[in-house]
């Protein structure tokens, strides 16, 4: 057998791995032996979702694969090693710590850094560059001692950096040089409405702004710009653009463009012809392309064509000039551009959507004869983005009103008209960073069964890059199935055929009071992790019998009544109505907290949360609890959370009611009921709106003559305000609409749906649900009234029934044949407190 | 067919542990979570650490079936290992260990 071919590929990030990834996928283990070098000390990360750090996201999720994955499939992956030269004659490279690595053939996927304009200053300290994790832990370090924060360039990159420190609750400044945001994006138009956005977010953006110098001592401490303004801030994020990292290629003599790049032909070969460029790093005709998706493109042809020189069969495949089109979620805000953008050389029409108010602009290109779309710009709403996009690339024929295809959707209208995705045709290319075709995707639905878009992520790979194109899979799927004649009902899992609401009747008609009961007369199998808790919510909604009778169908954090954290250990919540606490209930929490050794933590629902409870000292905790008069704040429920409310008129010179004394009579009304999903509500004293009640489910504001009510509102991943529901109520029927609301909302909402999310898919809207609360449309107002009633009699402190029950205390152990506490458990200290070690 | 010898380690009682639920033993230093599987007759017994994020929890799982083939999914992040094989269900690349188990005399016992 031939000597494996020696590949050697300079540069681990996302496209040097998906290069690895696609040549072991076309040739096998065996044809090659692979070494990667990356001077970065861990293997390969997902670049592009990089701000999420930020918010949470750790490294390891980050990671493309991890080290053992290269083990696995007999890849010598070096981490923290520089190659410093390249030796294109003798066909080896050499590293920093002076190995001599060999090769056949050599891949540079070097990619980029970051273009840092030489102004004086730049290199006081404050002043950062936005490319690698250790910039961001950098940038996350020296945030702490600062309050302003400037990105400098207001680019795609510049945006996701101003978005990672206003995260980090600085003040944000984006300065740009040109006259408008992403120049390379958008118009001037839609720049201008990416600006109002990111200046309603509380970013603050300067363009035509020219940095003349940094000031300050070593550490930064403004910008002072050619204009003669200046700007104090604390510390500056460069972003201004990206520079292939060429410098091994020139070294070596390969040839490399004037404005940086290394130059490669159409089969990403440099001027050597056994080196590769491919990525950041790669000039083609011209371009260097700084997304991904030609990356992997680029991947993808020289992985094809090593493996066919091995092989000797297939077609030599050759990269040709990639589309830019982009789409991503600017701080919460939809950008896309497509096609050609701005269609500066091409004859074109122009139809333009701008809606001010709404924040909306969206730019599309048509050819003179208005048959087919050439590209366009799409800012504040890019839902159609894929589809407008797949028009360009498969030369569509445009409909009868293309102004339909991007005029607003609104509720209860399915969105573009005559533009589904079985409008396509088999070759268009759905998921381009993996280049999966929609005819695939529809061969493996059919020849394959498969049944949800995970199937179709792990079958097809389609979905697992940037996943952009994620919702039109899940279109393709219902497409798909229904012109196989299959039902896409929305059911609630493979063990039962129905609706929530359908469940929710059957349960109540049957009289079934257990989930054994439901799943023998309504169902089939043995239940799963999705139907179980969900039955059980519906039971709880429906009887309100004690819900630990019936444990093991139970979330785990209903399950011990309490929420589960990392390390598996639980929190504490006991309920304080309208957030009114007595000196001796602090003193009593205190004690608690203390004799346990738990980690307090005031919760944004005005309670208090103690945390690193183990298992079995659940009850003795709640014991304890129950003594000084607290009761479960079902905190671990799809329940009544907390009734926040301001202090009111008792004590506030602004208020006109008492926000208090209301918020504690509504707390104690709902608590303990069980829903869809989690109810908070609040209570303010007048229309300062201290308690933030129109963020909350149900939410009520004091006004001179009584109560404001307003509903359906949440923050969570997407915030969304309550809309004004009645005015000037007095207290009995503001509580009598709210108890109808809720019923109607427990009744007839999906499972694990929030009332926000509930309320947009209600046909008919606001006006409908008024009828139906308030004039009693469907006469159902009457049988709400008395369902609300019946839960409201049958409360129980669930963790009294659970403290007083023998047979539920004792499950509160970690051993069924030890006394011990689980021996893992692990804790570090914090800030004079404990908290569990990381997982 | 396995030949080998196989230890049993007397457990608990059967009403230790609860009906269409599981609960952890302690072996020695190992936690292995005992599953008893009503429905379907079994029991079932596997580690009690989820690989996804080496947490000591499985045995709070919740019991199910996907296709008729039997499952625990892990409180954390619903992670769902099969209960015959120990493989993750989802197609992801870590598996869990699943050991035999017998009911004798109203006692649970586990091959280890």
């Amino acid at each position: 057998m031939a000597q494996p071919q020696k590949v050697v590929v300079v540069g681990n990030g996302m496209v040097g791995y998906k290069f690895c990834e696609k040549l072991l996928n076309k040739a096998g283990g065996g044809s090659f032996s692979i070494t990667v070098i990356g001077e970065e000390p861990r293997p390969a990360y997902d670049r592009v979702h990089l701000s999420a750090y930020f918010s949470g996201t750790s490294v390891d999720e980050l990671t493309m694969a991890p080290a053992s994955w290269y083990a696995e499939n007999g890849i010598q992956l070096l981490t923290g090693e520089c190659v410093l030269h390249i030796h294109p004659e003798a066909h080896y490279v050499m590293t920093h710590t002076g190995r001599k690595i060999e090769y056949d053939k050599l891949i540079l996927a070097t990619g980029s850094s970051a273009f840092v304009p030489p102004v004086p200053g730049v290199e006081k300290e404050g002043v950062f560059v936005y490319r690698t994790i250790e910039d961001l832990d950098a940038i996350i370090s020296y945030a702490q001692g600062a309050g302003r924060a400037a990105v400098i360039g207001g680019g795609l990159l510049g945006l996701e950096a101003a978005k990672a420190t206003l995260d980090l609750g600085l003040e944000t400044h984006v300065i740009e040089f040109a006259p408008r945001l992403m120049p390379r994006q958008l118009d001037a138009a839609g720049a201008g409405m990416l600006k109002r956005k990111m200046e309603a977010l509380g970013i603050q953006i300067h363009l035509n702004k020219n940095t003349a110098h940094f000031e300050g001592e070593s550490n930064v401490k403004g910008l002072a710009f050619v204009d003669n303004t200046s700007l104090e801030v604390d510390m500056v994020v460069v972003s201004a653009g990206i520079r292939p990292r060429d410098e091994l290629a020139k070294q070596a003599g390969l040839g490399v463009g004037p404005r940086g790049g290394i130059m490669v032909n159409d089969e990403l070969q440099t001027t050597d012809s056994d080196i590769y460029a491919i990525g950041e790093c790669a000039l083609h005709k011209g371009m260097i392309y700084g997304l991904v998706a030609p990356g992997y493109e680029m991947a993808e042809v020289v992985a094809n064509n090593l493996t066919l020189s091995i092989a000797k069969k297939g077609d030599v495949k050759s990269f040709n000039a990639f589309d830019m089109s982009t789409k991503l979620k600017l701080i919460g805000v939809d950008v896309a551009s497509f096609g050609e953008p701005f269609c500066e050389h091409t004859p074109h029409d122009t139809i333009v959507v701008e809606d001010k108010l709404k924040g909306i602009y969206k730019r599309l290109n048509v050819t003179t004869d208005g048959k087919h779309l050439l590209g366009g710009i799409l800012v504040g709403e890019a839902d159609n983005y894929n589809m407008l996009l797949q028009m360009v690339k498969n030369q569509l024929i445009l409909p009868p009103n293309p102004e339909d295809l991007v005029m607003p959707v609104r509720k209860g209208e399915s969105a573009g008209a005559g533009m589904g995705v079985a409008s396509l045709p088999d070759d268009a290319s759905i998921c381009s960073c993996e280049n999966i075709t929609k005819g695939t995707i529809c061969e493996a639905i059919e020849g394959q069964n498969l049944g949800d878009v995970a199937a179709i992520k792990k079958c097809t790979k389609a979905g697992t890059g940037c996943g952009g194109c994620v919702p039109m899979l899940s279109d393709l799927l219902t497409e798909t199935l229904k012109k196989q004649g299959k039902t896409v009902k929305k059911v609630l899992c493979e063990h039962f055929d129905y609706s929530r609401q359908e469940m929710y009747h059957l349960i109540k008609m049957s009289g079934t009071r257990t989930f054994d009961e439901v799943l023998k007369k309504h169902g089939k199998g043995c239940g799963c992790e999705v139907c179980k808790p969900a039955v059980a919510s519906m039971l709880a909604s429906i009887y309100n019998d004690v819900i630990a009778k019936q444990a093991v169908i139970q979330d785990t954090n209903d399950r011990y009544l309490a929420n589960i954290q990392r390390g598996g250990t639980y929190s504490v919540v006991p309920r304080v109505p309208g957030g009114e606490i007595t000196a001796d209930q602090l003193i009593a929490l205190g004690t608690v907290a203390k004799k346990y050794d738990l980690y307090c933590k005031i919760t944004g629902g005005q309670r208090v949360d103690l945390f690193g409870a183990r298992v079995e000292q659940l009850p003795f905790i709640w014991e304890e609890l129950i003594d000084v008069g607290f009761e479960s704040g079902h905190a671990y429920g799809k329940a009544l959370r907390t009734v926040k409310s301001c202090v009111g008129n008792t004590w506030c010179r602004f208020g006109v009611q008492d926000a208090v004394g209301y918020a504690v009579r509504i707390e104690n009304r709902y608590k303990g009921i069980r829903a869809p999903h989690k109810l908070k509500s609040a209570v303010s004293g007048c229309t300062r709106e201290c308690a933030e009640a129109q963020s909350k489910d149900f939410g009520i504001i004091a006004t001179e003559k009584g109560w404001n009510l307003y509903l359906c509102g949440n923050g969570g991943i997407k915030p969304q305000h309550a809309v004004l529901f009645a005015s000037d109520l007095d207290d009995d029927t503001c509580i009598k609409y709210i108890d109808r609301f809720l019923m109607f909302y427990i009744k007839t909402a999906e499972p694990l749906q929030r009332t926000a999310t509930w309320f947009n898919k209600l046909e008919g809207g606001l006006e409908y649900l008024r009828d139906v609360i308030i004039n009693d449309s469907l006469g159902i107002c009457a049988e709400l009234e008395k369902e609300m009633e019946y839960l409201i009699e049958t409360y129980h402190d669930e963790w009294r029934v659970a403290v007083e029950t023998p047979e539920i205390r004792a499950r509160f152990t970690h051993f069924v044949n030890s006394e011990e506490a689980d021996p893992t458990l692990e804790f570090i200290e914090m800030r004079g407190q404990k908290r569990p070690s990381d997982w | 067919m396995t030949t080998q010898h196989t230890t049993w380690f007397k457990a608990a009682p059967i009403s230790a542990f609860p009906e269409n639920g599981g609960a952890c033993v302690k072996y020695n230093d190992r936690q292995i979570a005992v599953f008893h599987f009503k429905q379907l007759d079994k029991w079932y017994a596997t580690d009690n650490e989820c690989p996804h994020k080496h947490q000591m929890i499985l045995s709070r799982g919740m019991l199910g079936d996907q296709q008729g083939h039997p499952k625990v999914a892990c409180p954390f992040h619903k992670k769902t290992f099969s209960l015959e094989t120990g493989l993750n269900l989802q197609g992801e690349d870590y598996c869990i260990n699943v050991y035999p188990v017998k009911v004798e005399d109203g006692f649970v016992f586990i091959g280890v």
